[in-house]
């Protein structure tokens, strides 16, 4: 199944090299990860009952997260200051982005094993973007099952928070959810080029994309001032729902920035998906295969 | 003697693995930190909540972060390993070998809990004591239980992933039994919250479990909820679950080994 599609797509290289336009090898690599896609999307729903068992387990394993919330507020009213219709806001975000993201590319940590066991260099031998193979490889359609979790928890957050909703607010939602899966998909991308050079080290990841959504699930006011510093500034986490939840709150920005900082979201997504792009192309290009 | 080989094969095995165990130190750590702070913020709220004082839900949530690879809390450990082998029917030639299977993998798993136990835990554990005021013992008895419980903390996790890995015999994937029964053990043995801090009802039927004796029951030890005829007792509870899960094993072990056709190929 794989071959016939890669076939299809093969003159298309040859017509986008000739273009020689960048836009045209990201429509390219667009398509191609829509084929690879729905092949493992096809591939995973011939299988209909294991598929549905992992789709709940999966939205069991996130909902883990939520029963701890759940857990804690039985015994105390507020977390570091914050409801618990706040807090299952922030859980909700973090949560949304955070699986979308690792719906789309999360299967990018695959790729230190890839570079031991050498079938890294059949992808290279492909005349597909490697970006695009790597991120729709074995593509977890079962994630949906943590995506509709954290869904469901915004939804009910948004039902219960407190919030003059005006239309700059209720359209604050959905750059929040957009914004957030930008910066993970970043994370995710940045991630995979590091296993270039440390290619056991996937685990290394697992600590900005799990741990960022477990920090980012409690409000900033439970965090260390020099943990908040750093996910505001160095690893911009604090964008995907601290900063601009905070402004939808009328609460006070963390570390006391000014307002307007919670509109800067898609500035830091973008910002951070370009850093996450020169890394992985940077990467790349040095990579040398061990040739066994 | 064999099995000995085997477990020391097994550890020096884990032991190569030495930036994947560098990248395993940092994830906890980071985890940690995170679990730590949202711990002080409930016991902020609530100061003796589940009966521990802050330095001892500050132990509680470190030393979930130590022990966390050695019993495989969330995931198959070594045994994922097995589970392949039943599935693609390389089982066939384990059983012809002259060893006894379920000692083998036992025996394979303590080796690498071992390394995992030193590699993982002792370094997250030092960052906790560097960071936070913990509740760690003066008595080295004390870390002795600790150590003891540890260790049957990793063999009750055994039994307990050997049933799943087994059920392989007659499940075609076992991908879906290996993820509920890591769910039920991240929440059943207080990775997610402490045992005390559940709902009471919820509270006391978690704690006699099989999942208690990989975390709630160790760190209790260690942080001094549970002390002299106390500990003893939760020595036991581990003891007892550990042989009868290997006792549950070996009985479907022998089971699937007379009636299942092995599908190889």
């Amino acid at each position: 199944m794989a071959d016939g599609v890669l076939e299809t797509a093969a003159p298309r290289t040859e017509r986008a090299a000739d273009a020689g336009g960048r836009w045209a090898v990201v429509v390219h690599g667009l398509r191609t990860y829509r084929l690879l896609v729905w092949m493992w999307i096809r591939a995973t729903l011939a299988y209909r009952a294991s598929f549905a068992m992992t789709v709940v387990g999966n939205f069991a394993a996130t909902a883990l997260d939520f029963v701890a919330l759940l857990l804690m507020f039985s015994r105390v009213d507020v977390l570091g200051g914050f409801t618990l219709p706040e807090v299952a806001l922030l859980y909700g975000l973090a949560g949304t982005s955070m699986n979308l993201a690792d719906l789309l590319m999360g299967s990018m940590d695959r790729l230190g094993s890839r570079i031991r066991d050498g079938s890294l260099d059949t992808l290279l031998l492909r005349p597909v973007p490697v970006f695009a193979q790597l991120a729709a490889d074995r593509f977890a359609l079962r994630r949906l099952g943590g995506i509709t979790q954290a869904v469901l928890v915004l939804g009910w957050a948004l039902a219960h928070v407190d919030v003059a909703w005006s239309v700059g607010r209720v359209l604050m939602v959905p750059v929040m959810v957009l914004t957030g899966t930008a910066i993970f998909a970043a994370v995710f991308t940045a991630g995979a080029a590091f296993q270039f050079w440390a290619q056991d080290a996937a685990e290394v990841q697992n600590s900005f994309t799990y741990g960022g959504k477990a920090m980012l699930q409690y409000p900033p006011t439970v965090f260390a001032q020099d943990l908040v510093r750093g996910v505001v500034f160095v690893v911009p986490l604090a964008f995907v729902n601290w900063v601009p939840a905070l402004w939808l709150l009328g609460r006070p920005e963390p570390l006391g920035l000014p307002p307007w900082v919670a509109f800067l979201g898609p500035v830091v997504a973008a910002l951070l998906c370009a850093v996450g792009g020169l890394l992985w192309r940077r990467a790349l290009a040095a990579y040398r295969s061990t040739g066994s | 003697m064999l099995y000995a080989a085997v477990a020391t094969g097994s550890f020096r095995r884990y032991a190569t693995y030495r930036v994947a165990t560098a990248a395993g130190v940092f994830t906890n750590t980071v985890f940690g930190f995170i679990v730590a702070y949202s711990y002080i913020a409930l016991w902020d709220q609530r100061p003796h909540l589940g009966g521990y004082d802050l330095p001892q839900a500050m132990t509680f949530a470190w030393t979930g972060q130590a022990l966390l690879a050695a019993t495989s809390l969330m995931s198959g450990g070594g045994i994922a390993e097995l589970q392949d082998r039943i599935r693609t029917g390389d089982i066939a030639i384990d059983l012809h070998r002259p060893a006894d299977l379920q000692l083998w993998w036992l025996a394979a798993d303590l080796g690498r809990a071992v390394l995992q136990l030193i590699g993982r835990g002792v370094v997250p554990l030092s960052v906790g004591a560097l960071f936070f005021e913990l509740a760690l013992p003066d008595h080295p008895l004390t870390w002795l239980l600790f150590l003891t419980s540890a260790l049957l903390a990793v063999v009750v996790s055994f039994g307990l992933r050997y049933l799943v890995a087994l059920a392989s015999f007659w499940l075609m994937d076992g991908a879906g039994l290996a993820m509920i029964a890591g769910l039920a053990g991240t929440f059943f043995s207080g990775m997610v919250l402490p045992l005390p801090v559940f709902p009471d009802a919820l509270a006391h039927t978690a704690q006699l479990l099989p999942w208690a004796s990989l975390l709630q029951v160790p760190a209790d030890i260690l942080l001094g909820a549970r002390t002299g005829a106390d500990a003893l007792r939760g020595l036991l509870l581990q003891a007892g679950w550990a042989v009868a899960l290997l006792a549950l094993g070996r009985l479907v072990q022998s089971y699937a080994t007379r009636k299942v056709v092995v599908n190889g190929g």
